[in-house]
């Protein structure tokens, strides 16, 4: 069931290495050209130590591993009765391709509106680096249509 | 049209309340692009890249990925002020981006303000369709040095 009892509930953490590869692959996704984004020599040139991932990029790592679908998938929740309501970012430090990321993530709160047709639930999500710097923490909201 | 200088600060003074920042035209949304954003995202949700998928869940065809909406916006702003000065960085979901879709980003600065010893500009941000019809509604803190 979707309700205040999963307020609380932590992700596994875990750890990933942001890799220049998919830097490139997400800048093509996202139709991102500028040198600095997807060349290393010109992204030195600009005053990076490598190749800086773009400000959302950091929300697909943790996607990679703790999966929210598959969590509420296992609560019985249909995926395609899913959205994604809001998202958001507070950023401290700049993240750049081989920085590794630890990401720690918890449910923060669910919400139910109209009498249950939705329930909210927010996931609050810590993002450190390989030196133990926090560089952002991701806050996002997914909506679960009722039946 | 020339590259815009993003190493180029902004400061208190340059910016004015009302300014827009220079819009982002996509081009017509594809089927390509969502399945790269799917693998450089990590969010395999067949939603977004199967069409007999999205058919048997109700929906008229596939559609894009939320994120990939905020990438966009993510693109505005970096077009606009170097990352590094980015704060916060925060949208809501309000309605789906279908393929075919011709979207525009667009910006404006709707404050200036004092927070944590720095100053900081508000800006506020949207994705449309070529009706005009909204998509995402967002929100970006961009620190500014004073002088």
């Amino acid at each position: 069931m979707l309700d205040q009892k999963l307020i609380g509930h932590r992700f596994p953490t875990h750890s990933a290495v942001v890799e220049a590869g998919r830097l490139r692959l997400f800048a093509k996704a996202t139709g991102e050209t500028r040198p600095e984004y997807v060349d290393e020599h010109a992204a030195r040139a600009a005053g990076h130590p490598s190749l800086p991932a773009p400000p959302t990029f950091s929300a697909c790592l943790y996607l990679d591993h703790s999966d929210i679908f598959g969590w509420l998938g296992g609560l019985g929740v249909d995926v395609s009765r899913i959205l994604h309501g809001s998202q958001s970012f507070r950023y401290f430090a700049q993240v750049y391709a081989g920085d590794r990321l630890t990401f720690s993530s918890r449910i923060e709160d669910v919400l139910s509106k109209r009498g249950g047709a939705l329930v909210f639930i927010v996931r609050e999500t810590d993002v450190d680096n390989q030196a133990g710097v926090r560089v952002a923490e991701v806050r996002s909201t997914i909506i679960v249509k009722g039946k | 049209m020339t590259r815009p200088d993003t190493t180029m600060k902004l400061t208190y003074d340059s910016v004015n309340i009302g300014d827009t920042l220079p819009p982002l035209e996509l081009p017509p949304l594809s089927r390509a692009t969502l399945a790269l954003y799917a693998g450089a995202s990590g969010d395999h949700n067949p939603m977004h890249i199967d069409t007999d998928f999205a058919r048997a869940a109700g929906m008229p065809d596939v559609f894009a990925h939320g994120m990939l909406s905020m990438a966009w916006l993510g693109r505005l702003l970096t077009n606009w002020a170097p990352q590094r000065d980015l704060r916060e960085f925060s949208v809501r979901f309000s309605a789906i981006t279908y393929v075919g879709e011709r979207i525009v980003c667009n910006g404006r600065v709707a404050d200036k303000l004092e927070r944590d010893g720095e100053t900081l500009i508000r800006v506020v941000m949207t994705t449309a369709n070529e009706k005009g019809e909204v998509k995402l509604t967002g929100e970006a803190f961009i620190a500014v040095q004073r002088q």
